[in-house]
């Protein structure tokens, strides 16, 4: 499997090429490259995929984990280095797989989408530096590659967000999400000082000895990683940097803030897995809880969004809660028993990966043809937009739950798994589950039906979209459709590698359903009318509570009152004042009472015989004396 | 003739060269020729110092050499190099290269200008070379002296006062240092001045006591040490550009050497007594820099304050006294020196066009000076430490060594130390979103031009050398790893 090493110096060639040359080159040539390049990364992922799946499993029935490459990068001392390499088990192939299609398919869509946009070849550069860091995330062979990685995908969303680099919103969003994120990695980089501290090793599978001498602190070490998971990965109260993140480009959003770069933290705690359930339970539990009340939270605010993007937003900060409570309410490493979320928290990654860029790349045709991200200014568009129209109608059919999309299945399992670790989580999931059938209906009928804004159609008829743009959503519709009921899972995936199949829990997918269709009728009632009283009373009813979910119950607020009033005002400027007012003012002053004393001594140097003869004088008497007394 | 002598004495030649030249093209020449030269010595002497370490050489220095200069007080012109030393000559060469091609179009007094420049980096190059106290401390005050001429007469804003500050500081701090090395040299009770000879004697606890704090304060200060870093921000904030570039560059990583091969080598006790007190100042620069260097409005200002932070975190990382930590203490200072050059470079011509560096009046330079710009935010991401260039390396490297302690205290100041990152990352994107993102408010900026080709080649080398050190760290670390184990093994007995 050498030929691994292909997948990520394809996109680094390409990233070269387009940053070094690209201002030189025709837009079509620059998008050309990097599409070429990702259709290289696709084909041979694909390839990587098939061979490794069908290779024969070991004795112990699970596929034997490869690491066709490593080096030493950086050497610390005999025990501790970085190294750099590819690591391919069956969680890795399976990102690959979802990153390099939902990248290929952003490339390609980004051909119609940015079309004619000043920095196309900038765009395609990022692009190409943001696919190979995330490959080289998930090929990680330690968790200190996986960190290396971890930061070059943070700045390649942080170049990307700020794409409009005149656009102040872009400024602001790109700089939250670097520092918010970078203030989680602090956690995140405690926890891999610790780990490798105390283990002796950066790999991911330390020896039985190692860790026996980690002992107590391994849970600290995993839950501080897990910070660092939760600050990508957008739990509460880490998120606020991905709704604001919604200024880049929206084939960008698709991307990176909704099926790969987000989804890392989620990665990371199934990349540590073995050890959260041999040695850290209690620690994996809190990741649930966690997930469990962002899933929760994310949810009701995005009931109240009015911006699409920031509805999808929030809803992909809700679905990854699934993801992480999936993995949190694993009790063992045995799909059969307790071990089911672990295959359920993966595969929901992967259908969602799909979905949720089809509804991203939706959003885009949407915008692209009202120029608009809010959802006042739309509505009735499906006459106009057959094409994006269905696809998005697959991709909420999908979030929402209802068979036989591929989002039903992977979210059944995650409640079956739910519902094995405790009754409370398996309702309170449903609820939620509900609810995103509930907000993802409101903003299908807020786009799609309803009454035509005039006021825009007098300017131009919205149209739909061009080849380019609507082929990426076919082809992601189609998977959408297709993977769930088609793809054996269990069988590529499970806790303990071992073949899983997938069976459904008929009480629990009933129970679902009936949730969901309920949440979409509600859904339907309240907005797919021209007016919608119902909607706007309970607004008017619950003002504050409705004020509250818009503002995102204030959580931008506390952000800025942190940066601006503590680091800013209360740290750095009373810092900086005493560095110039104290510090250096003594420093000053050591200089001043050195010329002063200078001067005060300058008399005596006057120039006079008489005053010097006089100084002799004393001298010599107050030294006889001296010598007198002795 | 050892090669080491070629760094002193090619920057003498070309201090002759440009007292015979006439003209401006032949002052330039001599410039470019001289630190060519050195440039290319310096990667020659890189290449066969690892050349013999893999041959089997196990002396703690190679190419050593030793004249008798005044025998009464036992002063030799000793010269000898380790991995350490290799690699400050070579990045002291890229500096004066680069900052060779900064100052290309510098007025007035140009010939007087690059003498000065020339006689700095001779008394850099023999710092470094040195093993006998004496000639490092000549060679130490031949690098400080320059610098008052050279921030006096070509400075900008007070320079006349922060050049004065800046002297009377460094000053202050090697009369300490003068102290601390004639009480190495009584309390040791040796025949030679060689630090090599010194290490092997024994120096009284009572003397380590007293003169240990002395001679790490008088290096400390220039490798701004809080609370004496005060000449930092304003030094740099009047010198010309290449000159800030060396003295970021180069003249503050002479502190944390000299820190380390003098202070901790020679005195190894002290070391242990004072180690915690000085740890303590070194941790809160670390932090204490990066906070003072969110709220400030001058570019200069904000690396000036950003090198307290980085160049605290060398002496918070030779402090720690792990093998690794200082290795990374090497990396980091390896590593600020090439960006922090990259930075003052930039900042400089950056200024050269629009005349001030308040970040108050920058705005939208992405688009009138997209080159200029793009460097700028290369270094920017160096310095908040993006894995692939310089700042990563060495900052993991300090922090993977300083956690090797597992007392509360240690642990403690690592972990406010590693803050740091977080507090880096908001005054560089705060800065880059300032002056280089946006829409240009000022109409006289929008006629700017973007670099010419002096300045591309200067920035361009200094990228190189931050991506490379970054992309490939493993040959440095290691020349570095192997000569830090003598060092080490004194403090750990």
């Amino acid at each position: 499997m050498e030929y691994t090493i292909l997948i990520l110096a394809l996109p680094v060639l390409s990233f070269l090429i387009l940053g070094l040359a690209g201002m030189y080159m025709k837009h079509r040539v620059a998008g050309l490259i990097g599409t070429l390049s990702l259709t290289g990364v696709t084909f041979l992922s694909y390839l990587t995929a098939y061979e490794y799946f069908t290779a024969p499993r070991t004795a112990e029935g699970v596929f034997e984990t490869l690491m066709p490459w490593n080096f030493q990068w950086l050497p610390f001392n005999t025990s501790l280095h970085i190294d750099m390499g590819i690591l391919l088990d069956p969680i890795s192939v399976m990102m690959l797989v979802v990153i390099s299609t939902v990248s290929l398919m952003v490339h390609i869509y980004s051909f119609g989408y940015m079309k004619g946009e000043v920095g196309f070849q900038r765009y395609y550069a990022f692009l190409s530096l943001f696919s190979f860091s995330m490959l080289g995330l998930v090929l990680a062979t330690n968790i200190f590659q996986m960190y290396v990685f971890w930061e070059l995908v943070g700045v390649s969303s942080y170049l990307l967000i700020g794409f409009y680099y005149t656009k102040p919103e872009a400024i602001a969003a790109s700089k939250k999400a670097f520092i918010v994120t970078r203030f989680a990695d602090l956690g995140f980089l405690i926890g891999i000082l610790i780990y490798g501290f105390y283990m002796g090793t950066f790999t991911f599978t330390p020896e039985q000895e190692q860790l026996m001498k980690c002992g107590m602190l391994l849970p600290l070490a995993l839950g501080l990683m897990f910070i660092g998971g939760a600050g990508k990965s957008a739990m509460f109260p880490l998120h606020i940097w991905l709704p604001d993140a919604m200024e880049g480009p929206t084939p960008v959003s698709a991307l990176i803030h909704a099926a790969t770069m987000v989804v890392a933290g989620v990665y990371l705690v199934a990349r540590m897995f073995p050890l959260f359930i041999g040695y850290a339970p209690e620690t994996l539990h809190l990741v649930a809880y966690v997930g469990a009340f962002t899933a929760f939270y994310a949810a009701s605010v995005a009931c109240a969004q009015s911006d699409i993007k920031r509805v999808l937003a929030f809803s992909t900060i809700s679905q990854i809660g699934f993801m992480m409570v999936a993995l949190g309410v694993c009790t063992t490493a045995d799909p059969h028993e307790g071990g089911l979320g672990y295959m359920a928290g993966m595969f929901h990654l992967f259908t969602h990966a799909m979905f949720k860029a089809l509804l991203f790349l939706g959003a885009g045709c949407i915008i692209h043809a009202v120029h608009s991200n809010e959802m006042s200014t739309m509505g009735g568009l499906r006459k106009y937009m057959p094409i994006t129209h269905i696809t998005f109608l697959i991709a909420c059919l999908a979030i929402a739950g209802i068979p036989p999309f591929s989002g039903f299945f992977s979210k059944d399992e995650i409640l079956t798994a739910c519902f094995q670790f405790s009754p409370v989580m398996g309702w309170i999931m449903t609820i939620i589950a509900g609810m995103t059938a509930f907000y993802m209906f409101r903003l299908y009928y807020g786009i799609f039906w309803g009454t035509e804004n005039k006021e825009l159609h007098k300017h131009h008829t919205p149209h739909e979209s061009p080849l380019s743009m609507t082929f990426p959503l076919m082809v992601l519709a189609a998977i959408t459709i297709v993977c769930g009921w088609i793809l054996p899972f269990g069988h590529f995936i499970s806790a303990n590698g071992h073949a899983y199949d997938i069976h459904l829990n008929t009480q629990v997918a009933v129970t679902s359903i009936v949730v969901a269709l309920i949440a979409i009728a509600l859904a339907t009632w309240m907005y797919a009318r021209d007016k919608q009283p119902v909607a706007d009373m309970l607004a008017k009813r619950f003002a504050t509570l409705h004020r509250a979910a818009y503002k995102r119950f204030y959580m931008d607020e506390i952000w800025l009152f942190v940066t601006h009033k503590i680091i800013f005002r209360c740290i750095s400027t009373p810092l900086a004042w005493f560095d110039r007012h104290v510090i250096d003012q003594f420093m000053n002053f050591m200089a001043w009472s050195t010329n002063a004393s200078g001067e005060a001594a300058q008399p005596i140097q006057n120039g006079k015989i008489q005053s010097y003869t006089m100084w002799f004088l004393g001298g010599i008497i107050v030294l006889s004396i001296i010598l007198l007394l002795n | 003739m050892n090669i080491l002598s070629l760094f002193v004495l090619v920057p003498l030649l070309m201090l002759l060269g440009l007292w015979i030249a006439r003209n401006l093209n032949q002052v330039r020449g001599v410039m470019v020729a001289g630190s060519s030269v050195l440039l290319v010595l310096a990667a020659y002497l890189t290449v066969s110092y690892i050349g013999l370490r893999n041959g089997g050489a196990t002396e703690e220095m190679l190419f050593t050499d030793s004249i008798v200069w005044y025998a009464p007080l036992h002063i030799a012109y000793s010269v000898g190099v380790d991995g350490i030393s290799v690699v400050m000559l070579l990045l002291s060469a890229i500096i004066v290269f680069t900052g060779t091609f900064a100052s290309w179009k510098l007025k007035p007094l140009t010939k007087e200008y690059f003498m000065w420049f020339t006689l700095l980096s001779t008394g850099v190059f023999g710092f470094f070379i040195s093993t006998d106290l004496f000639t490092m401390f000549m060679f130490y005050e031949v690098a400080l002296i320059p610098m008052y001429l050279l921030i006096g007469v070509w400075g900008s804003g007070r320079k006349e006062y922060s050049a004065m500050k800046l002297t009377l500081m460094l000053m202050g701090g090697s009369a300490f240092l003068l102290i601390g090395i004639l009480g190495i040299f009584y309390g040791a009770g040796a025949e030679t001045m060689n630090v090599l000879e010194i290490a092997k004697l024994k120096i009284p606890t009572e003397y380590q006591q007293i003169f240990f704090p002395m001679a790490f304060l008088g290096f400390g200060v220039l490798g701004a040490l809080f609370p004496f870093h005060t000449w930092s921000p304003d030094g740099h904030a009047s010198a010309p550009t290449a000159v800030s570039m060396l003295h970021a560059g180069v003249l503050m990583k002479l502190g944390g050497y000299g820190c380390f091969r003098v202070a901790m080598y020679l005195m190894p006790t002290g070391a242990a007594i004072w180690g915690d007190f000085f740890l303590v100042l070194t941790t809160i620069s670390v932090v204490y820099g990066a906070f003072s260097a969110v709220v400030q409005t001058d570019l200069k200002y904000i690396n000036a304050y950003s090198s307290v932070s980085h160049c605290g975190l060398v002496l918070f990382a030779l402090l720690m006294m792990t093998r690794v930590s200082s290795t990374g203490a090497i990396l980091q200072m390896l590593s600020h020196g090439l960006m922090t050059a990259l930075f003052f470079a930039l900042i400089g011509m950056i200024y050269g066009r629009t005349h001030t560096r308040d970040i108050r009046q920058l705005s939208g330079l992405m688009k009138i000076m997209p080159f200029l710009a793009v460097g700028y935010v290369i270094a920017g991401l160096a310095n908040l430490g993006l894995p692939g260039l310089s700042g990563f390396i060495a900052e993991m490297t300090v922090f993977v060594g300083s956690f090797e302690h597992t007392d509360v205290f240690h642990r403690a100041c690592t972990i406010i130390a590693t803050t740091s990152i977080v507090i880096t990352a908001v005054y560089i994107l705060r800065v880059v979103g300032k002056i280089l993102y946006g829409t240009c408010q000022n109409p006289e900026h929008l006629k700017l031009t973007d670099a010419t080709w002096d300045e591309r080649l200067a920035v361009i080398c200094l990228i190189a050398a931050v991506a490379g050190l970054g992309l490939a760290p493993w040959w440095v670390s290691d020349v570095i790893n192997a000569s830090v184990e003598p060092i080490i093994s004194q403090l750990i007995h």
